[in-house]
Formats: C-alpha cells, sequence, structure tokens
C-alpha cells in the first residue's frame, strides 16, 4: 500500500484558518516518455484529489501529466466543528486510496 | 548550453593546478546553497518526499523475510534505539570481508547472514526505503565515519580517487568541490560535496537516491566510465566523503534541486 503523509493541526479555535498539507507516494509517470527501445511508457497518474470535512467537501482538484511524481497538496479551510477530515487519491489503473485525519475545534 | 558551460569550466580548472582541501571549519552542507523554498521542504517532515521512503521502509524493516523467516525488528527491535547514531558511521569496516561496506551493503549482508533472503538491488524501492529508515535515526547526530583505523588505507584509496583527474573532460572532484564550491556550473550551486542526507530525495530524480547513484551522475559528467553499483571505488569514494563529512550533522533523507 503507498504511504501518505497528512498533516492537519490537532486542535484549532473555531474560525481559525487551518493550512492542511498531503503528500502522495506516486511516480506519476506521464504518458509521453519511451524506453530505450522506443515503446511509449504508459500513463499512470493520479487524475484526481479531494478532501472532506465532516462528509463536506472541502477541496477538490483534478491532476495533469505535467505534475510532479509524490504530489504535494496543501490548501486551506475554515476549522468549523470537531470531526475528520478525509482524503481520497483515484488514478490510473485503478488507483484509490485513502487516508484521514481528526482534529478538535475549541 | 551546458557542454559550453562545462569547456569554459573545464578551462578554468586547468588554470588552478592547485587543489586546496577545504578548511574543517569552513566546510558546509549542501543545505546550505538551496534556496528557502527546498530548505522548507526539507525541514518539515510532512513535506519532505524522503518520509514517504522512510515510511516505506518502517513496514519493511517490521515484515518478515527470507527462508529464516525472521524480520529486522525480530534481532534489531525498535529502530528508533538501537539504529540510532548507526548511519553516521557508515561505511564502515565489516571484519569478515576485510574492506568498508556501505549502509546499503550491510543491509543486504544481513538479509543474506541472518533473513537468508535474496538481496535487494541498489536503487530499489525497498532497499532505499530501508536505508533511509535506518539513516533517518541518525538525524541530527554528527558524522563519525573513519574513526576506526582500519579504514585509515581504504579512505586513502578514496582520497586518491577524489584527487584523480579522469574522463574526456579531465576533472577530478577536487577541481569542483575543494577548488570551485562557492561558483556555480550550468546555473546550479556546485556545493561541497558531503554526503550528509544519503539517501535522499533529489527534485531532478523524483525519487530517492543513494549516494552510488549521485556519484555515478557526477562521474558521467565529466565523462569518465562510471564504476558499477556496489565496486569497491565507489565504497571507498563514498568512505572519503563521509570522512572529509566529519563533524558535519547528518539530514537523511534531506533534500536536494
Amino acid at each position: 500500500m503507498p504511504s501518505a503523509l497528512i498533516n492537519v493541526p490537532a486542535k484549532a479555535k473555531r474560525g481559525d484558518i487551518i493550512e492542511i498539507k498531503s503528500l502522495m507516494s506516486h511516480v506519476m509517470e506521464t504518458g509521453y516518455r519511451h524506453t530505450a527501445s522506443g515503446e511509449v511508457v504508459p500513463r499512470d497518474i493520479i487524475t484526481s484529489f479531494a478532501c472532506r470535512y465532516n462528509g463536506n467537501e472541502v477541496f477538490r482538484a483534478d491532476l495533469f501529466p505535467a505534475i510532479a511524481a509524490n504530489p504535494f497538496i496543501t490548501f486551506f479551510t475554515t476549522a468549523t466543528e470537531s470531526g475528520k477530515f478525509e482524503f481520497e487519491w483515484l488514478g490510473d489503473n485503478g488507483f484509490s486510496e485513502t487516508a484521514s485525519a481528526s482534529i478538535i475545534v475549541e | 548550453m551546458k557542454l559550453v558551460c562545462l569547456i569554459v569550466m573545464a578551462g578554468l580548472l586547468a588554470a588552478d593546478a592547485f587543489a586546496a582541501e577545504i578548511p574543517s571549519a569552513e566546510r558546509r552542507s549542501g543545505y546550505s546553497f538551496m534556496t528557502p523554498d527546498t530548505r522548507a521542504m526539507q525541514d518539515d517532515d510532512t513535506a519532505n518526499p524522503g518520509m514517504l521512503g522512510v515510511l516505506d521502509g518502517e513496514k519493511l524493516w517490521n515484515r518478515k523475510a527470507g527462508a529464516a523467516d525472521k524480520s529486522c525488528a525480530d534481532c534489531h527491535d525498535d529502530a528508533r534505539a538501537s539504529m540510532k547514531g548507526i548511519a553516521a558511521h557508515y561505511p564502515a569496516f565489516d571484519k569478515a570481508l576485510g574492506r568498508p561496506v556501505d549502509l546499503e551493503q550491510r543491509i543486504n549482508l544481513c538479509r543474506a547472514n541472518h533473513q537468508q533472503a535474496s538481496p535487494l538491488a541498489y536503487e530499489s524501492r525497498d532497499l532505499l526505503a530501508l536505508t533511509a529508515f535506518v539513516a533517518r535515526q541518525s538525524r541530527g547526530t554528527k558524522i563519525e565515519t573513519g574513526s576506526d583505523p582500519q579504514l585509515a588505507p581504504f579512505i586513502a584509496k578514496g582520497r586518491e580517487l577524489f584527487m584523480q583527474r579522469q574522463g574526456q573532460l579531465n576533472l577530478g572532484c577536487t577541481n569542483c568541490h575543494d577548488d570551485n564550491w562557492d561558483k556555480r556550473l550550468a546555473g546550479s550551486a556546485i556545493t561541497q560535496a558531503h554526503p550528509t542526507g544519503y539517501p535522499l530525495y533529489r527534485l531532478e530524480w523524483q525519487s530517492l537516491g543513494s549516494l552510488q547513484r549521485r556519484l555515478r551522475a557526477c562521474i558521467t559528467g565529466i565523462r569518465a566510465q562510471a564504476y558499477d553499483y556496489g565496486a569497491p571505488e565507489l565504497v571507498e569514494l563514498e568512505l572519503y566523503l563521509m570522512s572529509r563529512a566529519k563533524g558535519r550533522p547528518m539530514e537523511a533523507p534531506a533534500v536536494r534541486p
């Protein structure tokens, strides 16, 4: 199973703007490269990333071949209530990974 | 463009025939040559892609392997305690072989002797991950490589190779990394070549890579024939470089541009 690194503040005050960081292990093979014998290396990338905060989607991104290996995605959201952030990465060849992190909002 | 720069550099270097070692107090990690952005990436464990390798390595550490059906953890327990500071002594002298071995070779020797498992290929994901996991436990430890007196002849051989001009460009490592480390080559900082953070994540590679990969790339860059992975010459060069970096803190897994 590929590794993911998630950074969500453990605690925040209600209304705080918090930064969420995510790093997913993936080769992000563009599909534009060739082997020494001239064959195309098939595309293998993550195509979408989404983050849900207590079930509500707060961030979504589509990914394309020009994105480097091990995509690092960071974004901001407002801390509204205690609960869970769920992350989902989908990609070529049935790639599907999830991760989660919890937050306490005071 | 790169070629022109190299030729200009070669001309400059030929004029500067006297190689001088960098005084110990002025030795600086490649980290200090990086942009603030790249430093920030290395410093934050949730932004440093090398940490993905460390996570993979931790899983492998606890996974049983080979005919002996033993994991690394079965003998060494918690790596956070047992592997603390270990990487800062590598390459180290191996009594059975009578020569120095680097961390990758030590892991493979352990696999062969204690796990009865097949060796992991150089630059394979698994070997890099395990090495990164072990090296991570030495972060902040000062490099001690070379304190073993049995290593002295091998350090001398590594030093000789470092000083030796070779390849079509007729350059030795020293011509860039001792004499011109404060300059730039094709837009990039040359640096002093202290291997403080291997295996490290190079943005250019988009993956973790070993010091041997870095050395082979440099040797190809001066248009010499690169030694094979695991060649004694590369280990001696690693050994010399680590002993030259003595006292610098370990950064593994580092990030480099």
